[in-house]
Formats: structure tokens, C-alpha cells, sequence
């Protein structure tokens, strides 16, 4: 049935055709299907994948149906890790998580388990061991980590949905078109950044204004100096998150080879000013603050055990820093876990202000992150300031 | 009357024409158990995709969008079939892993509410049997 413009090799037809079990059919008729969709003429071999859509909060009993079925005989074939939960899989109930949606959370990540995902839940696969190189074919599925891949990493990857980054997990495939490409990587507007750019909290801003204006066209950035891994990472789940940019240029510091635009826009400092004004609400009374979205590096905990040791958290405020399990981890040997928690913070692990089941639990929140802000008005009804990361503990604290 | 497309996901149905001029977001736009369309302001809203040979012009938002037809169709809730001018990524990977035949690369202002058509979607072709 397949159209004369894409070919399969012998072991693909047999994946398609049932040979290699039911889930890897069916996970071969979707990525043969995208395909012909988009004209690819070929399948090509991923070496990574990561799966969006794990939270039970987003997944909901159909698609933990889904997904029990395709564990029925479905295993992966390459490294596969998983975005965010809606809990830490470990210390859920002192975050105020029910005992029903933790039960339902669990056979979301016991399904994954038996197809072999490694089930590390986090936006940050790169911080933790999944970690492609420059030209690696893969398919990830998280806005933020698909931009920070393609463009700070430059290895190649679409945008892929739950279900298609899974089927890239089961068949070792993807198909040939969009960004795995040459001829759809190249920058198609130049943008000439006319500001000094400080911390996390000011590249989310950068993102948020450079997204709503490029919407898909692929960004070339003049200007930026220089930028931390973790400002990168900021940045990248911004403008994924306002403008669906899944690859981006940035001069002298992405690695990937490509013409400079002839179309020039200009980023301003009054830009920015206003990006920040229009995700600071007004009459919001914070009690919650929330940093690591994305997932926090152990750099970034380091330092805000730093600014907690010793300090108490307010009691009319609840505060997550969210990072991944290996992460979360290391921050226990390292001693920054007690400090933060024992500051009356949690360092949550697995999970994010963005999936888990928070709507109704706080009013407003503060955080370093353009991406937190726009999930935590769009899901949660929540007002927002966005900060630096200090001035964020400092709320906390106060 | 017929109209050539492509296929998306293969079966053959015939069923009633439920049209919207506008996209549609699965996920958060329809309701996962009743197949009610439920964004504000939207032509369909009020009215149920299931059971009926569902034409719009193309998807949007969320990829757990497939995950709603996925559910619909479980629930024996789904649309007989999906009619598409370009059908994007998040439908057609809830019509393959839903089942819903499905065609796209169709000229759909030929088509209107209440129309009886023939989907066969196998030949990505589209039959007006009675307007």
C-alpha cells in the first residue's frame, strides 16, 4: 500500500507487515505514513528518542490504553528516555499529589518500562546521559529539548508528537524530511539582538519576543555575546513555546553551518521590557515559585542551596525546583537537597509546574521561566511574574 | 459525484458529511468521551463528530490530540471517517492508531453538511451518493 515515493528496506516491510509483532506494525504504518505525508523518500535510523506525553494529567485513560497496548509486545530498540511526569515518582505525596492520579502516574511509567524506556522523566535528556552528537539522526518529542538539540547540540530531529517518538522508539526509524534535511535547516530571518541579555529569566524574554515574531521561520541571532547552557536551555523552551521554533541560529555559538538571511528585525531593550510587562501580571499575589522549567541543572541547585542554607521558606508559599531524578540525585550526595529542604523548598524530581495536577492549588506564580508562565495562565489560571532566579528566592524567603 | 485525494489511514465507509469550515484541535476542543466539539465560537461547537463523516481542512494544536480519537474511537465514539484539504501530523496519527479511515488532498467546498457519501478511503476517494 505504500505510494511509490518512499522505500523500505526488507526489514521495514517486515515491521510493517506484522512480521516483527503488532505494536512495531503499528508503529511502522504511523511512521510510514508521516512520510508519505510529508514526501519523505526514505526511512533513516535513529540513535535517541525521547517520548513526550507522560503525565497522566495530559494522557488522560485513553492514552495510557494506548500505550498499555503497544506494551503488549512492543520493545524499544534504541535509548529512549521520557519527558516529565505529573509527580516525582518517589516523593509524591509530601507535594500534595493524590493517591488516585499517583496510582494511574505509575502504569503511565510501568507501561513505558515494559516496552524498555528508560524512565527518567524529564525536558533535560540531554543533562542526563541521553545525549545525541552534531549530525545524529534522532526523534525527540519535547518542544524545549527538540530546539536545544537541533540547534545548540546540531543534531537533527522533527518535532514529534507521543505517539510517533514512540514508534521511532519501537522501529529504530524516522522518516527522511523536514529538519533531518539540509535544505530545511537553513536560517530564513536574521534578527539583530540590540540589548544586553543577563540571566535565564532575561533569554526566556528573548525567546518570547523573537518566537511570537518569527512564528516557524528559522531564526539567525546576531548579538548575543555569550550564554550559559543554562540560559541556552531557556531560551530554547521560550521560543518553542511562543513561536513553535524547533531549530535556531545564534552566531558564534550554535554550531550548525548556514546563510545568513537578507530579512533583518531588530530586538530592542524596549522589546524585552515590554515581553516582561506582558508576562507580569498585574494585583498577582505569589504563592508559588516555581524554577527549573526546563529542568534544572545541577549547576543552577547548586546555587540556590546556596540562597536557602539557612533560610526559611514563607509558610503562605510552597516552592518547587525541578530537575531531573540523576540530577536530584547528585544533589542529595552533594548535600544541596537538605539545604533546600530543609529551607521548607522541594526539590522536585521527575516532574514540572507545566504537567503536573496543580489548577486550583495556587493563585500566583513566580518563576525565571517565559515557558512556565504561558502553561501555568494557559492550564492552571494562574497570574505570573517572571524574575531572576535571586529575586525568585528572595520571594520565597520573604 | 467523486473526489480523488489520498489516503491517510485505509477502510471504507458510508455515512452523513458533518462540516466545519474551520481547523480542529482535538485535544481540549473535543470532548474525549461524548466526541462533542467544545472550543468556543467554534461552527461546531455544541455538535458531536461521532458517527459521521467528519470534513475539515486541517488539524491543530496538541499532539495528544491523537490521543482524543484514539479515545473516541474506543469508546465507539469516533467519526466514521475524516475528510481533510492537508491533513496534519496530530490526526493522522490518531486515525492510524484510532483506525478512522481517512483521505486528505480534497477539494472539501464540494462537500456540505447532510450530504450521504461513500469513503473509501483505500483509494483515497470520496462518492457523493445523494446531496
Amino acid at each position: 500500500m505504500i505510494s511509490l515515493g518512499l522505500r523500505l528496506t526488507a526489514e521495514e516491510e517486515e515491521m510493517l507487515d506484522g512480521r516483527r509483532g503488532n505494536a512495531t506494525a503499528k508503529a511502522m504504518e504511523i511512521i510510514t505514513t508521516l512520510g508519505e505525508i510529508y514526501g519523505a523518500e526514505r526511512l533513516i535510523p535513529v540513535s535517541s528518542v525521547q517520548i513526550a506525553g507522560v503525565s497522566y494529567h495530559n494522557l488522560g485513560e485513553a492514552g495510557l490504553e494506548y500505550l498499555a497496548e503497544m506494551a503488549e509486545d512492543g520493545q524499544t530498540r534504541v535509548l529512549t528516555t521520557l519527558n516529565p511526569a505529573g509527580m516525582d515518582l518517589e516523593e509524591w505525596k509530601k507535594h500534595g499529589i493524590s493517591p488516585d492520579f499517583a496510582a494511574n502516574q505509575k502504569r503511565v511509567i510501568e507501561a513505558f518500562a515494559k516496552m524498555g524506556v528508560i524512565t527518567t522523566c524529564t525536558c533535560t535528556p540531554y543533562l542526563v546521559g541521553n545525549l545525541p552528537h552534531y549530525g545524529e539522526h534522532i526523534a525527540w518529542a519535547e518542544s524545549s529539548a527538540v530546539a536545544f538539540a537541533n540547534s545548540v547540540i546540531g543534531a537533527r530531529t522533527n518535532r514529534e508528537g507521543g505517539p510517533s517518538a514512540l514508534a521511532a522508539a519501537l522501529t529504530g526509524r524516522t522518516a527522511e524530511y523536514g529538519l533531518h534535511l539540509d535544505e530545511n535547516r537553513h536560517a530564513e530571518v536574521k534578527y539583530e539582538i540590540e540589548t544586553e541579555l543577563h540571566n535565564t529569566d532575561d533569554f526566556g524574554l528573548l525567546g518570547q519576543v523573537i518566537g511570537n515574531r518569527t512564528k516557524n521561520a528559522i531564526p539567525y541571532i546576531a548579538g548575543v555575546p555569550r550564554a550559559t547552557s543554562e540560559e541556552l536551555k531557556s531560551f530554547c523552551a521560550s521560543i518553542a513555546t511562543y513561536g513553535g521554533v524547533a531549530l535556531f541560529h545564534i552566531e558564534k555559538i550554535t554550531p550548525n553551518r548556514t546563510p545568513i538571511p537578507e530579512k533583518i528585525e531588530t530586538v530592542t531593550k524596549s522589546d524585552l521590557d515590554n515581553a516582561r510587562k506582558e508576562l507580569d501580571d498585574e494585583g498577582a499575589t505569589i504563592d508559588f515559585i516555581s524554577v527549573g522549567c526546563p529542568h534544572a541543572s545541577i549547576g543552577e541547585i547548586a546555587r540556590i542551596a546556596e540562597m536557602l542554607d539557612g533560610k526559611k521558606v514563607s509558610e503562605k508559599k510552597t516552592v518547587w525546583i525541578t530537575t531531573a531524578k540523576p540530577t536530584k540525585d547528585l544533589a542529595i550526595k552533594m548535600g544541596y537537597y537538605d539545604k533546600i529542604e530543609e529551607a521548607g523548598a522541594y526539590l522536585v524530581s521527575d516532574a514540572c509546574c507545566a504537567v503536573a495536577p496543580l489548577k486550583g492549588r495556587f493563585t500566583g506564580l513566580m518563576t525565571d521561566s517565559a515557558k512556565a508562565c504561558f502553561y501555568a495562565r494557559g492550564k492552571n489560571n494562574f497570574k505570573t511574574e517572571i524574575r531572576t532566579v535571586e529575586e525568585c528566592i528572595e520571594e520565597a524567603i520573604s | 459525484m467523486k473526489l480523488e485525494g489520498r489516503r491517510i489511514f485505509r477502510g471504507k465507509t458510508t455515512g452523513e458529511v458533518l462540516f466545519s469550515s474551520e481547523d480542529i484541535s482535538f485535544y481540549g476542543g473535543c470532548d474525549p468521551e461524548t466526541g462533542e466539539i467544545v472550543e468556543k465560537s467554534h461552527p461546531l461547537e455544541g455538535k458531536s463528530v461521532s458517527g459521521k463523516v467528519l470534513v475539515f481542512p486541517t488539524g491543530k494544536g496538541s499532539t495528544v490530540g491523537s490521543y482524543v480519537l484514539y479515545a473516541l474511537s474506543k469508546a465507539g465514539m469516533a467519526p466514521l471517517a475524516i475528510v481533510n484539504e492537508a491533513t496534519d501530523p496530530v490526526v493522522a496519527v490518531g486515525c492510524i492508531i484510532g483506525e478512522i479511515p481517512a483521505i486528505d488532498q480534497i477539494n472539501i467546498d464540494k462537500l456540505e453538511d447532510g450530504q450521504k457519501v461513500e469513503v473509501d478511503a483505500d483509494a483515497g476517494v470520496i462518492s457523493i451518493l445523494e446531496q
